[in-house]
């Protein structure tokens, strides 16, 4: 039932219905905008493949929140292999990031960029270069990999900073012979993209990706997508 | 040569403005000769002999945005903050922040080729956004102003090498030629918003000097790029300008040829206004 004496004593102050009315229209304004601009923000593209972060980066997510894009780390870089993402830059604009295969991260024992880092986007708790994750490399050519096709190429174990441990040549027998396989011990690679960079090959036959893409997860199952 | 010293004094506060602001972008950009440079970084987050300073706006966003705080930069946070609070929150805007020089710029040509159209825009629109970036922020996970703000992008872009972002500052440039008049810095820009709101009770102020020194020329309000805050006091109404909008810029200075503005810093409490006590020249 409507109240009639409640809807003519609104219309009786005309100023109070104008208050609403303007408080409705920002309040709708404001809500367009902010889908709109959630939007605009979620539709940015995603971080590529290719692009890596410095050592001690925290998870995607964390690292974006946390990430002020100052630059020091990029600054602190003795070996200027780091860049903060341009708007054309296949990562969040003015997140520091280098490119394995143009530029790979040299392992500094003593980590100056993530000492650089004012917020902890880059973990002050990596203290061990050699802990870092910054992805893991992948032999994702098992047809073009020289060491496949039976030569002993081996540059990417021969380049790797943690020779011998993060990847290794194991034997595989097949019907061209024995041949010597470039292995990743992903527990020890820490995805600095030395063995990308000097893959002879015009487009790198081994990758340093992020781990999820390189090794796959888990599920909460081993054996079952959940 | 008098008019030279004239010149110079007539702009003194002009002049110190625009040597500070190069000379912050200087210990950005200009590599020392013993390599590094003066200041590590950029406005978000810097190095200065040691010291870190961090933006507390694009601190609040990473706040938002869910991120745990560095002690870092929660040092710098204090520092800068505290610092703007003291003196008053848009000092930032006319002294440190390069676009200032590209807005200023686009009054300036604006004032020559006299131009008179102005979209009009309200001054609530740049808290608006500054409300809309930190709701974003929490939103999307990220710091939502920081993917457009032009103030770290002309670092970025331009100091580092790239041209991307030279397009984004031409379009203030031109927006403040041809649209509104100073439409980014007073009405756009949440940077501004949010130091005007962090100085609201900055101590460093521009006062109503001597009284009746004052002939209401409203020169000062001409020139001042924020005229509201300056109404009060030309209106005699206030000795301070007390607006957390005022930059501190010292145009209203440069332009007073009585000497009834001065700038001073004081931090006795602002007593209940009595009235500026005005002797009549009649």
């Amino acid at each position: 039932m409507v109240d009639k004496t409640s809807v003519a004593a609104e219309i009786a102050e005309p100023e109070r219905r104008k208050v609403f009315r303007k408080m409705f229209r920002q309040l709708g304004a404001a809500t367009v905008i902010t889908m709109f601009g959630k939007a605009v923000l979620d539709s940015s593209p995603a971080r590529a493949a290719s692009v890596l972060r410095p050592p001690g980066a925290l998870p995607e997510p964390e690292f974006n929140a946390a990430c002020i894009r100052c630059g020091l780390c990029v600054e602190a870089c003795p070996y200027d292999i780091l860049h903060l993402a341009s708007w054309s830059d296949p990562a969040p604009t003015g997140t520091p990031y280098f490119v394995g295969r143009t530029d790979p991260c040299r392992m500094c024992p003593d980590i100056p960029c993530a000492r650089a880092c004012p917020t902890g986007a880059l973990s002050p708790l990596l203290t061990d270069i050699k802990k870092a994750d910054m992805g893991v490399a992948v032999l994702v050519g098992h047809e073009t990999c020289l060491n496949y096709k039976g030569l002993t190429c081996s540059i990417c174990v021969r380049v790797c900073p943690i020779i011998g441990e993060a990847i290794s040549l194991k034997p595989i027998k097949n019907e061209r012979g024995v041949l010597q396989i470039p292995t990743v011990d992903s527990s020890k690679c820490t995805g600095c993209g030395t063995c990308e960079k000097h893959c002879v090959l015009s487009e790198a036959a081994i990758r340093v990706l992020p781990r999820e893409l390189g090794l796959g997860v888990e599920g909460a199952q081993s054996v079952g997508r959940w | 040569m008098r008019s030279l010293q004239a010149t110079f004094y007539r702009n003194r506060w002009l002049f110190s403005r625009r040597i500070v602001q190069c000379l912050i972008i200087a210990a950005f950009a200009i590599e020392l000769p013993a390599g590094g440079y003066f200041a590590q970084g950029n406005l978000s987050s810097s190095v200065w002999f040691g010291i870190g300073l961090t933006d507390p706006y694009i601190w609040l966003q990473s706040l938002f945005a869910g991120a745990p705080l560095g002690k870092a930069a929660l040092i710098g946070v204090v520092i800068v903050a505290g610092f703007y609070l003291l003196l008053g929150g848009r000092i930032y805007c006319s002294w440190v922040c390069p676009i200032n020089l590209v807005t200023d710029l686009s009054y300036w040509l604006r004032q020559k080729l006299n131009i008179k159209s102005n979209y009009t825009l309200s001054k609530n629109l740049r808290v608006a956004i500054l409300v809309l970036s930190l709701l974003l922020s929490l939103l999307s996970g990220t710091l939502a102003w920081e993917t457009i703000n032009p103030i770290t992008l002309f670092q970025r872009e331009l100091m580092w090498g790239s041209v991307a972002g030279a397009t984004v500052l031409a379009s203030i440039f031109l927006f403040d030629i041809f649209v509104t008049r100073r439409g980014w810095c007073s009405h756009i820009c949440p940077v501004g918003a949010f130091y005007s709101e962090l100085g609201r009770v900055g101590r460093l102020r521009i006062k109503a000097t001597q009284a009746g020194a004052c002939h209401g020329c409203a020169e000062c309000i001409k020139v001042c790029p924020e005229p509201h805050v300056l109404a009060p006091v030309v209106s005699k109404k206030a000795a301070y300008v007390t607006h957390g909008d005022c930059t501190r810029c010292g145009a209203c200075l440069d332009q007073c040829s009585t000497g009834a503005l001065a700038m001073s810093l004081s931090f006795k409490k602002p007593s209940a206004f009595k009235g500026i006590p005005v002797v009549s020249s009649d």
